[in-house]
């Protein structure tokens, strides 16, 4: 036998028009998406004599004048944080068990799922948004946000985890002639018990991220102080702003991480 | 003609693994390395090459010694030996083709190696290869798909891709299960004597090691204890290489009531058969 | 679950009496910390605007309905520029953190000096929100499509980077001993070697950010410019309800489309 001489890779896309056509598809995208992005050069020359300011600003970060105000913005942050986890860790519990395919009718299901898809399809500025115009200016709409958002998060992933668990044990525990509260208790909640406080605590360390931006849109928090240093053009506060976010952000992330590792 | 001298590795955990070893091969000699686990012979095939650089001692190939190579001159003396190793250390993600063109990488261009344009005469030495080692069929299979004698094979002719002059081979049948062990093992021997190759081989199955090779070394703690024919090794000699208990330890396993001699006798005419 | 004795009799606890009392701490200070939370966040709302809260619901939902379909002239272009801000920034970031994540891992890094920067880059790029760095970028280069852009690349450089790095970290390292035998050089060792095994992890983490960034581009143009958020920040201040309305269902369907096809293609791989 005469061996071969050539060898062509497999390409993944075998029909040719779909291989091509995809790739002059996504190059006439990039194209013309690419020449809207307006990039003004006398502005960001501009921008870039601020540049100086910015960075000395942030080496400089000046924790006093506008001092009480990072204090009041960082406990508000805390305190939202806190409220809406708490809050959320018992309401997420119903909405996971009503979106478990294997526990729930179906139309109980599709409510409940409809329900999270809407929840985590807006994100938690958008939200924020809507409950400062129901709610007025302040913390009490950021816990609300929070909360909602926390409830979407846990209740799809805690929801996963219930579709996930094993059945056996649940028919067992019919069979002893259980009714329904009986089952999710003896059932189902020992076998995800771990993962949801895993989850709420993780779900915490996000709220807090997000807490330090709906502020932004007068949902309070740290973020409002931040807003304000900017507009103002007080790099050396806002600097100092920054530092204290990034700051807690890794604190709170390692306090969770270790927790959460305990745990498990 | 490979000369090792005085050869000697410190790893930075402060671990000894290689104390001053001297080995030669001649070429065309298939040598085998027998020896305990952790007695070094992991350590020792890898200075070959340099994929663990030795802390002093020379390593001459041809004369030219190994370890004052600067980079680009190692690269080109790699090009020259071929390396099969034991869990098979194929790209899992690549077509079997370009695991086995992935020996010619040292002969290749960086560009023209990433397109996969290699010159037609290594496309057809590959094929040839994949033919003689039985896997014609698996051209363009995944290597994650093959079975582990498969994995071995695309391994071996990988390493021989490379138009090597010496093969370095590191525990090939420790993954495997016997028979395949013993077909993989006959499938490297042919080739280096097809190829007239000179050839080490890191091995534990010391019956193989008895059948396949023309010379053992004993290596334990780093040092070679034994060096001799392949026909001469014996009870005293794994005694001298494996340390007493160790032996006993081999002779209960194979539950016989007579004498070390026979028992010992037993086990390797099992591998002449 | 112990056996404490109790008047002599052996009784039939959950608990140790010590696990019972690190609990009754931990308890009363979540319980302390809730009411602190509280009695502050009450405080600092105006209760008035709450009570009333029901009843404007009420007014805002009977007004949301009809949406406004002719809106959505205007929302289309807004969805595009939405869409290229999350591509675009997503790229970027992706394309960065390749560079990036080589340099952080340990196993490819060239030097643990380099390596410390780069991990300072990452942690700062990742614990700060991509609104947060807009409100920077928008000083730095002026508001529109491009400062949006770059919020989103750079906060997901560190996300990015992060996840790519410790991919590179788990590699399998027998395959790359193979391919460096055969006297490849450093960048043929790469792409043989490490790019095969990598590249499966590097698209899906791509594609899942792409994902959550679409999420993000929906807002980042309240302070960055462009996209959807101005539109609905716009017709919020206007209090035009049905056109919130159509601005929400929009965002709600490039959402689940962009899940969709994240979804998939994180299927397709593996």
């Amino acid at each position: 036998m005469e061996t071969q001489k050539t060898w062509k890779k497999k390409p993944r896309i075998k029909n040719v028009f779909l291989r091509y056509g995809l790739l002059v598809l996504i190059l006439a995208y990039l194209i013309i998406a690419g020449s809207e992005i307006n990039i003004d050069p006398a502005r960001i020359a501009k921008g870039w004599s601020r540049m100086g300011s910015l960075f000395s600003g942030f080496f400089h970060p000046d924790f006093s004048s506008r001092g009480k105000y990072i204090v009041i913005g960082v406990f508000e942050s805390l305190t939202m944080t806190i409220l809406s986890s708490l809050l959320s860790t018992f309401l997420s519990i119903p909405i996971a068990l009503g979106s478990s395919r294997n526990l729930v009718p179906k139309w109980v299901y599709l409510i409940c799922r409809t329900l999270l898809m809407l929840i985590r399809s807006f994100h938690a500025v958008v939200m924020g948004i809507i409950f400062v115009i129901m709610f007025g200016y302040g913390p009490f709409a950021g816990v609300i946000t929070l909360m909602l958002n926390s409830i979407g998060f846990i209740g799809k992933l805690l929801a996963e985890d219930i579709e996930n668990i094993s059945s056996e044990q649940i028919e067992a525990i019919k069979a002893t002639g259980a009714n329904w509260f009986q089952v999710v208790a003896y059932g189902v909640w020992p076998q995800i018990s771990t993962r949801f406080i895993g989850l709420s605590i993780y779900r915490a360390d996000i709220s807090f991220r997000q807490s330090t931006v709906i502020g932004i849109v007068g949902a309070g928090g740290i973020g409002t102080v931040l807003n304000t240093a900017m507009n103002r053009y007080d790099y050396n506060t806002a600097g100092a702003i920054l530092l204290v976010i990034i700051v807690l952000v890794l604190v709170t992330e390692y306090i969770s991480s270790n927790v959460r590792r305990r745990i498990v | 003609m490979i000369e090792i001298r005085d050869l000697k590795k410190k790893y930075p955990s402060g671990q000894e693994a290689l104390k001053g070893v001297n080995l030669e091969v001649h070429n065309n000699e298939v040598i085998a390395l027998i020896g305990p686990s952790g007695a070094g012979k992991s350590t020792l095939i890898r200075c070959i090459n340099r994929l663990v650089e030795p802390t002093s001692g020379q390593v001459l190939i041809d004369g030219k010694d190994i370890t004052s190579l600067n980079t680009s001159e190692l690269r080109k003396q790699r090009k020259k030996i071929g390396m099969i190793f034991q869990e098979y250390a194929l790209v899992d993600r690549l077509t079997v083709m370009e695991n086995v063109l992935s020996g010619r990488l040292g002969y290749t261009g960086f560009w023209k190696s990433l397109f996969r344009k290699f010159p037609s005469e290594d496309i057809s030495k590959a094929y040839a290869l994949l033919e003689r080692v039985g896997l014609s069929d698996y051209v363009d299979s995944r290597a994650d798909q093959l079975s582990g004698g498969q994995r071995q094979r695309v391994g071996i002719a990988r390493a021989l891709m490379q138009d090597p002059t010496l093969l370095l081979v590191d525990e090939p049948t420790a993954s495997l299960d016997p028979k395949t062990s013993r077909q993989v093992m006959r499938l490297i021997i042919e080739l280096v004597q097809e190829h007239k190759l000179a050839c080490i081989i890191n091995i534990h199955d010391v019956i193989l090691a008895k059948q396949f090779a023309q010379r053992i070394i004993g290596l334990q703690a780093g040092q070679v204890v034994y060096e001799g024919k392949s026909d001469d090794l014996d009870t005293n000699v794994l005694t001298k290489i494996y340390g007493e208990e160790d032996w006993n330890v081999k002779k209960k396993d194979s539950n016989s009531d007579d004498s070390e001699e026979d028992d010992a006798q037993d086990i390797f005419s099992l591998g002449e058969k | 679950m112990p056996l404490v004795k109790k008047n002599d009799v052996l009784e039939w606890k959950r608990r140790t009496p010590r696990q019972t009392l690190t609990r009754f701490i931990l308890l009363l200070v979540a319980i302390v910390a809730v009411l602190v939370s509280w009695s502050f966040i009450s405080a600092e709302t105006t209760w008035e605007f709450v009570k009333d809260a029901p009843r404007q619901i009420q007014d805002f939902l009977s007004r949301m309905f009809p949406p406004d379909i002719k809106y959505f002239g205007k929302i289309l272009p807004a969805l595009w520029d939405t869409i290229t801000i999350s591509v675009f920034g997503t790229g970027i970031a992706v394309v960065l953190s390749f560079f990036l994540a080589i340099l952080a891992a340990k196993n490819t890094s060239p030097h643990p000096a380099v390596r410390l920067v780069v991990l300072t880059i990452i942690v700062a790029s990742r614990s700060v929100n991509s609104m947060i760095w807009a409100m920077i970028l928008v000083q730095l280069v002026g508001p529109g499509l491009f400062a949006s852009i770059l919020a989103i690349a750079v906060r997901s450089l560190g996300m990015v980077s992060k996840l790519f790095y410790e991919a590179i970290e788990e590699i399998d390292k027998e395959p790359i001993e193979a391919i460096t035998a055969t006297g490849a050089s450093k960048l043929q060792i790469f792409v043989y070697g490490y790019l095969p095994q990598l590249l499966p992890t590097f698209i899906g983490t791509a594609v899942y950010r792409w994902e959550n960034n679409i999420r993000e581009s929906t807002i980042i143009g309240i302070v960055g410019g462009g996209g959807i958020g101005l539109l609905l920040n716009s017709a919020i201040n206007l209090l035009a309800w049905n056109k919130v309305l159509s601005v929400l269902m929009s965002i709600l369907a490039t959402v689940v489309f962009a899940e969709y096809v994240s979804a998939r293609v994180r299927k397709a791989l593996s």
